[in-house]
C-alpha cells in the first residue's frame, strides 16, 4: 500500500497495465516526454521507451483513429484526450468506429481501447476545461463509461478499463486529481493523503467495471452520484444532517441498476447529482430508471441537481457549480414533499 | 490607405464547376494525357525531393497498341496478367448481377465499380498474406482478386440467414480479417487514420506486416485525410495510403475538394510523403506502382500516397442517376479508356487472348456468378426466404451482454 493522488494512482495502473502486457500502449499530446499536462504518464516513456508511449499530434480524430487501427491489430491502446472538451473532433472515430467495429464486423475486429480525459470544472477553466460529456457517451450504445471519485478506484477501474475487451471512456474528474474537492471551493481541501481512499495497493488490482459502490450508508434519502459530486453529496449530508445514502455510480455504461433499485427501495426517496448540464443529462436517464423500477417505494419526486444549461463560466464558475448549497436544498425538498 | 477604387469593388465568391454538364458534348482530345513508359521510375529508397514531379503526371504502361513500355513495364508476367483480366471480369460480371438484384428489390442497395476494377484487383496482388486493407466500399476487387467466397460476398448483400455480418450492415460493406479486409464503415475517411494505426501497431511490433488506407477524391477533404497523412508522416508508418480519384463524389466533381490544388497526390508533399499519380485502367501500371509502394512500406522507408487516376462509369450507388448531373457520353469519351479492354488487348497481343476466349469467359464467368447467386437465394434474400435471427440484434455490441440489454432483449420477445 502507498499514498497516492489521484494523478499517482491512474499513472500507477498504466505502469501496471504496460508492465504485465506489452500489448498495452499509451499516447496522446504531451504524454511522451513531458508526462501529460496534468502528469498522469510522467516516466512512462522513460520506463517503457517510445515504442510504447510518445506524443501525438495535436489531432484527436488521429489520436482514437490510430488507436483503432492498433487496437484491430491486435495492440491495447490507451489514449489521453488533453481534456474531455476536446474530443469532438474524436466523436465520429468513438461513436462510428470504436463503439461500432465489433457489432458491424460480427466479431472479425474489436476495438479494445481505454480513452482516458481529465473532465469536469472547478479549475477555473472557462467553456473549454471545465465540461462534463459524459452524457454524449453513455448515449452510444457499444461503449462503456466509467467515472472514478478516488485513488484507489480510478487505478482499479482503469486496469479493467485496459483489459476490458471493449471502448472504455474513462473520464478523470479533474477537481479530485489532487484531493477529494467537496464543493467547498473557499476552504482548503484536504489531501488525498489523509484521505482512506488515497491508499492504493502498488500493484495490480482491478475494479470491476458495472458495479456501483455505497459510500455511505443512510436511511432516509438516496443520493446517486458519481465523480465529483460524490463528495460534494458527503458536505451535503454531513451539513443537512439528513441521513442519505450515496451511491457512488463509478461506472455510468453498463450501469449496476441493482444497486440503485435496492437503495432505493430502502430509502424511499432519490436526489440525483452531476455537475454536467441538466437537460437531457445523465441524471434524467437515472430518474427515469428510478421511476421504472421504484416508482410504488417512492415517497417524493425524484430531484435532480445538475449544472446549469448554460456554457461553464469563467467568473461565475461557483454560481454554476453544483455545490453543497444546491445539493442540500434538494434533500430538504425531497425529504419535506410528503 | 489605397483609394484605388478596384479595391472597393465587391467580393465575388469562386464555386469551382466542372467542364461538362448534362446537355454538353463532353470532349478531352486537349486534356493532357503523359504517352505511356514516359515517366521514370525511382528507386523506392532514393529520396522523394528527387521525384515530386510523379505526384503531377501519370505515370503509365499500357500504350494504345496494348503494349507494356517503359519502366513500369515487365513487372507482370503472363500468368498474373490472365488473372488480372479473369479477375477484373468476374467483378465486373458480379456487379452486373447485384445490380440487376438491387432492382428487382432483392437488396436495399448497391455499389458496383465499373471501370475502376484494375484497382484494387492489381493492388491486392502487391500484398501478401497478413498485410491489412482498409478500404472504402468501392473495393470488392481486393476480396474478389483476393479468392474471398461470392457466395459469401451475396449472402451479406442480401443479409440473408447466412450472412456472415448477420444482417447488421448496410449491403456491400464487407468485412473479413482473413482476407485483409478491414471491416467498411460508412462514414466517410474514418478508415484512413485506421490504417495508419495499424501500420504503427505493425512497426510498434517488429513485425513485418504493412497496411494500406483507401479513400476517394471527394473524402480527402474530410479532416480525417489530412489526420492520416499527419501520422504517417510524423510515425514513418509502413503504410500505402491509396486516393481512387474516380472524378465524382457521388454528385460533386473532383474539383470541390481538389480546390486550387495541382493534384490529390500532391497533397502528399506538404506532409513529406512521397506521391505517385498512376492510371488506374491500366493493370500494369497499377501493379507496378503498388509494388513498389507496398515495398518502400515493407523497408521501413515510410508511408506512400497513390493517386489512381480513373472514371466511375456508375452511379455513385442505386441511390442516383448520374444523368442528372454529368452528360451520358461522358464516360465513353474518359480517355483513358475501359480497364478490362485494355488488358484483354494486351493479351491478345501477345498471343494469350483472343476474342473467342474473351466471349467464351465472359459466358463462364456469368455462369459462376448466376450460381453463386441462387446458391445464396436458396439462403434468402433481403425481404424473402431465411433471415439472420432478431434475437442476434442483442448480440456483440459488447463481448458480453450488459444486464439492460438483456432486459431490453427480453421486452422484445426475442
Amino acid at each position: 500500500m502507498a499514498r497516492m493522488t489521484m494523478i499517482e494512482s491512474i499513472r500507477s495502473a498504466m505502469h501496471v497495465a504496460m508492465d504485465r502486457d506489452e500489448k498495452v500502449v499509451v499516447f496522446g499530446e504531451d504524454v511522451g516526454y513531458f508526462g501529460g499536462v496534468f502528469r498522469c504518464t510522467q516516466g512512462l516513456q522513460q520506463t517503457f521507451g517510445k515504442n510504447r508511449c510518445f506524443d501525438a499530434p495535436i489531432n484527436e480524430s488521429g489520436i482514437v483513429g490510430a488507436a483503432i487501427g492498433m487496437a484491430a491489430y491486435g495492440l491495447r491502446p490507451c489514449v489521453e484526450i488533453q481534456f474531455a472538451d476536446y474530443v469532438y473532433p474524436a466523436y465520429d472515430q468513438i461513436v462510428s468506429e470504436a463503439a461500432r467495429l465489433r457489432y458491424r464486423s460480427n466479431g472479425d475486429f474489436t476495438a479494445p481501447i481505454t480513452i482516458r480525459m481529465p473532465t469536469g470544472g472547478g479549475i477555473f477553466g472557462g467553456q473549454t476545461h471545465s465540461q462534463s460529456p459524459e452524457a454524449l457517451f453513455t448515449h452510444v450504445s457499444g461503449l462503456k463509461v466509467v467515472v472514478p471519485s478516488n485513488p484507489r478506484d480510478a487505478k482499479g477501474l482503469l486496469i479493467a478499463a485496459i483489459e476490458d475487451d471493449d471502448p472504455v471512456i474513462f473520464l478523470e474528474p479533474k477537481r479530485l486529481y489532487n484531493g477529494p474537492f467537496d464543493g467547498h471551493h473557499d476552504k482548503p481541501v484536504t489531501p488525498w493523503s489523509k484521505h482512506e481512499l488515497g491508499e492504493v495497493d502498488e500493484g495490480h488490482f482491478t475494479v470491476p467495471l458495472g458495479k456501483a459502490v455505497t459510500r455511505r450508508e443512510g436511511s432516509q434519502v438516496t443520493i446517486l452520484a458519481y465523480g465529483t459530486m460524490v463528495h460534494v453529496a458527503e458536505a451535503a449530508v454531513a451539513e443537512t444532517g439528513i441521513d442519505g445514502e450515496i451511491v457512488d455510480l463509478r461506472t455510468l455504461l453498463p450501469l449496476d441498476l441493482d444497486a440503485i433499485v435496492a437503495s432505493v427501495r430502502k430509502t424511499g426517496r432519490c436526489v440525483v447529482v452531476h455537475e454536467a448540464t441538466l437537460t437531457s443529462g445523465y441524471g434524467a436517464e437515472l430518474a427515469a430508471l428510478v421511476q421504472e423500477h421504484c416508482f410504488y417505494s417512492l415517497e417524493a419526486p425524484v430531484q435532480r441537481v445538475a449544472g446549469w444549461d448554460t456554457p461553464y463560466p469563467h467568473a461565475q464558475e461557483w454560481d454554476y457549480f453544483p455545490g453543497p448549497r444546491r445539493v442540500a436544498e434538494a434533500l430538504t425538498t425531497v425529504m419535506e414533499d410528503v | 490607405m489605397t483609394t484605388d477604387p478596384a479595391h472597393t469593388s465587391p467580393l465575388s465568391l469562386t464555386v469551382p464547376e466542372p467542364e461538362f454538364r448534362p446537355g454538353d458534348k463532353p470532349d478531352y482530345s486537349t486534356t493532357p494525357i503523359p504517352r505511356a513508359g514516359t515517366v521514370r521510375r525511382p528507386e523506392v529508397d532514393e529520396d522523394p525531393e528527387q521525384f515530386r514531379e510523379l505526384a503531377y503526371t501519370i505515370i503509365r504502361v499500357l500504350n494504345r497498341k496494348g503494349e507494356a513500355v517503359g519502366p513500369w513495364a515487365g513487372l507482370v508476367d503472363d500468368e498474373m496478367a490472365l488473372t488480372g483480366l479473369k479477375d477484373m471480369m468476374k467483378v465486373r460480371a458480379f456487379d452486373a448481377r447485384m445490380l440487376m438484384a438491387q432492382r428487382q428489390g432483392k437488396t436495399s442497395f448497391y455499389m458496383q465499380c465499373l471501370g475502376e476494377e484494375a484497382i484494387a484487383c492489381a493492388f491486392e496482388k502487391a500484398l501478401r498474406p497478413g498485410d491489412m486493407n482498409f478500404p472504402t466500399y468501392r473495393q470488392q476487387g481486393l476480396l474478389i482478386s483476393g479468392g474471398y467466397p461470392i457466395v459469401d460476398m451475396m449472402n451479406q448483400i442480401y443479409s440473408n440467414e447466412r450472412d456472415p455480418l448477420n444482417g447488421r450492415q448496410l449491403p456491400i460493406m464487407y468485412s473479413s480479417k482473413e482476407h485483409g479486409f478491414f471491416s467498411i464503415s460508412g462514414n466517410l475517411g474514418t478508415q484512413y487514420p485506421q490504417a495508419v494505426g495499424w501500420a504503427m501497431a505493425s512497426a510498434i511490433s517488429g513485425d513485418t506486416k504493412v497496411a494500406a488506407g483507401w479513400i476517394g477524391d471527394g473524402s480527402t477533404a474530410e479532416s480525417d485525410f489530412h489526420a492520416a497523412l499527419v501520422f504517417a508522416s510524423t510515425y514513418k508508418a509502413p503504410v500505402v495510403l491509396n486516393i481512387v480519384n474516380n472524378q465524382w463524389a457521388i454528385s460533386t466533381f473532383q474539383g470541390i475538394a481538389k480546390g486550387g490544388s495541382g493534384t490529390f497526390a500532391a497533397r502528399g508533399h506538404g506532409f513529406g510523403i512521397p506521391a505517385l499519380r498512376v492510371d488506374g485502367n491500366d493493370y500494369l501500371a497499377v501493379y507496378a506502382v503498388a509494388k513498389w509502394a507496398v515495398e518502400r512500406a515493407r523497408r521501413n522507408l515510410g508511408p506512400t500516397v497513390v493517386e489512381y487516376v480513373t472514371y466511375r462509369v456508375g452511379g455513385h450507388s442505386t441511390s442516383d442517376d448520374p444523368a442528372a448531373y454529368r452528360p451520358k457520353e461522358e464516360s465513353d469519351v474518359w480517355p483513358l479508356g475501359d480497364p478490362i479492354e485494355r488488358l484483354k488487348n494486351y493479351l491478345v497481343g501477345r498471343g494469350l487472348w483472343s476474342e473467342d476466349r474473351h466471349t467464351q469467359y465472359k459466358a463462364e464467368v456469368e455462369a459462376e456468378i448466376l450460381a453463386a447467386q441462387k446458391e445464396a437465394e436458396e439462403h434468402g434474400t433481403l425481404h424473402a426466404g431465411g433471415k439472420p435471427s432478431v434475437r442476434d440484434m442483442f448480440e456483440g455490441v459488447y463481448k458480453e451482454m450488459p444486464p439492460h440489454l438483456r432486459r431490453q432483449r427480453q421486452r422484445a420477445g426475442v
